[in-house]
């Protein structure tokens, strides 16, 4: 286990570990909004459904990113410099 | 492949090597045999399973959809026709929720992006070895059977939509327009090197942002696959446990794809809708 080959392994664990960070608190927020506009009016449960889903996909672009870079240093760039 | 016992890594890698067709540092056409070979070949190297499969899949779509519409009946419809007739209304509403200026292309984008990348997104849900395996028996090396988990044909679709923004922009509100709008807001018109700096990132960031999102959701989910995949070796109990991992993660997947091809689709009716708007 050289030293570039450790210093991989962190890098990789920690684009995953501040991905899923950020994308964790951001959806929270996300999804604590939505439950309090259901309460606030139960009948446009559908469309705020729809639009709940869309900025979902936006929030979670940048660490999905961060994770499949991560994934792909941690597993195909380790096998190749090792 | 099943001859050699291949170790965790080298599994992982085979799977995640596409079918490259370069010229070799020597000067000969070939396929290559590994990462570090397709990394030499260049930046012109094709990825031949990925236009096998993208170029495929959008010609089923093709054929289904145009036969649906060329034996379709206004009476009861038969099963297919209702299909279609389901998926068309639903980008009909959302196009018609979503963009106000008037543009007789936009829907028929919108219907061939967001089932052309269902349809390429919905390849990751084939168990990983099944068809790599035939393919092998055939003699082809390698084989990645989900074209949006290869970043070339995501920028491939995401510089096709950038191409068809600038191209509504300029001839909705002329060239000085679309010049205007870059240079001259939102800071006084003498900063606009500023402005320029500003909105030119602003543009290119929703091509690249487009094409890696789908690429990253993609690229992510396909790895798990893959790790899941790893079980498998690990004899019969083990194997049971990848086998409900793999149903699992396989269930959630199925959502994962439907959201991203429909996102990819909102956004790009959405970046067409801010092309035709004039200021």
């Amino acid at each position: 286990m050289t030293q570039e080959i450790a210093l991989l392994y962190i890098a990789g664990g920690i684009m995953l570990g501040v991905g899923a960070m950020g994308a964790a608190i951001g959806i929270g927020v996300l999804g604590a909004r939505f439950l309090e506009g259901i309460a606030r009016q139960p009948e446009m449960l559908g469309m705020l459904r729809t639009q709940f889903f869309i900025v979902m996909g936006l929030v979670d672009a940048l660490p999905i990113i961060a994770i499949a870079i991560g994934l792909y240093v941690l597993f195909a760039v380790v096998g190749g410099a090792g | 492949m099943a001859s050699e016992n291949p170790t965790s890594t080298e599994y992982i890698q085979h799977h995640l090597q596409n079918l490259t067709l370069g010229v070799h540092p020597d000067g000969t056409i070939g396929i290559a045999h590994g990462a570090a070979e397709a990394r030499e070949m260049g930046f012109w190297a094709i990825h031949l399973d990925t236009m096998f499969w993208s170029i495929g899949l959008g010609a089923l779509f093709l054929y289904f959809f145009y036969r649906a519409a060329s034996k379709a009946t206004s009476g009861v419809p038969g099963k297919w026709q209702n299909f279609v007739e389901m998926v068309i209304e639903f980008i009909d509403h959302n196009v018609r929720g979503t963009f106000t200026a008037k543009n007789d292309l936009v829907a028929p984008i919108a219907l061939t992006l967001f089932v052309w990348i269902l349809l390429m997104n919905f390849m990751d849900l084939v168990p990983v070895d099944w068809i790599p395996l035939l393919a092998t028996w055939i003699g082809i090396p390698y084989m990645k059977v989900v074209p949006t988990t290869d970043p070339n044909a995501t920028f491939g679709l995401a510089i096709a939509v950038f191409v068809l923004m600038i191209y509504y922009s300029i001839k909705e509100k002329g060239f000085s327009g679309f010049f205007g709008e870059l240079a001259f807001q939102p800071f006084p018109k003498w900063m606009f090197p500023v402005n320029l700096l500003l909105e030119g990132v602003s543009l290119l960031s929703k091509p690249v942002s487009l094409s890696l999102r789908l690429f990253g959701n993609l690229y992510a989910g396909e790895m798990i696959f893959i790790l899941i995949a790893l079980f498998y070796s690990g004899g019969l109990m083990w194997g049971a446990v990848g086998g409900t991992l793999q149903l699992v993660w396989a269930v959630f997947h199925i959502l994962i794809i439907l959201l991203q091809a429909f996102i990819f689709m909102i956004l790009t009716v959405v970046y067409l809708d801010m092309a035709h708007q004039a200021h």
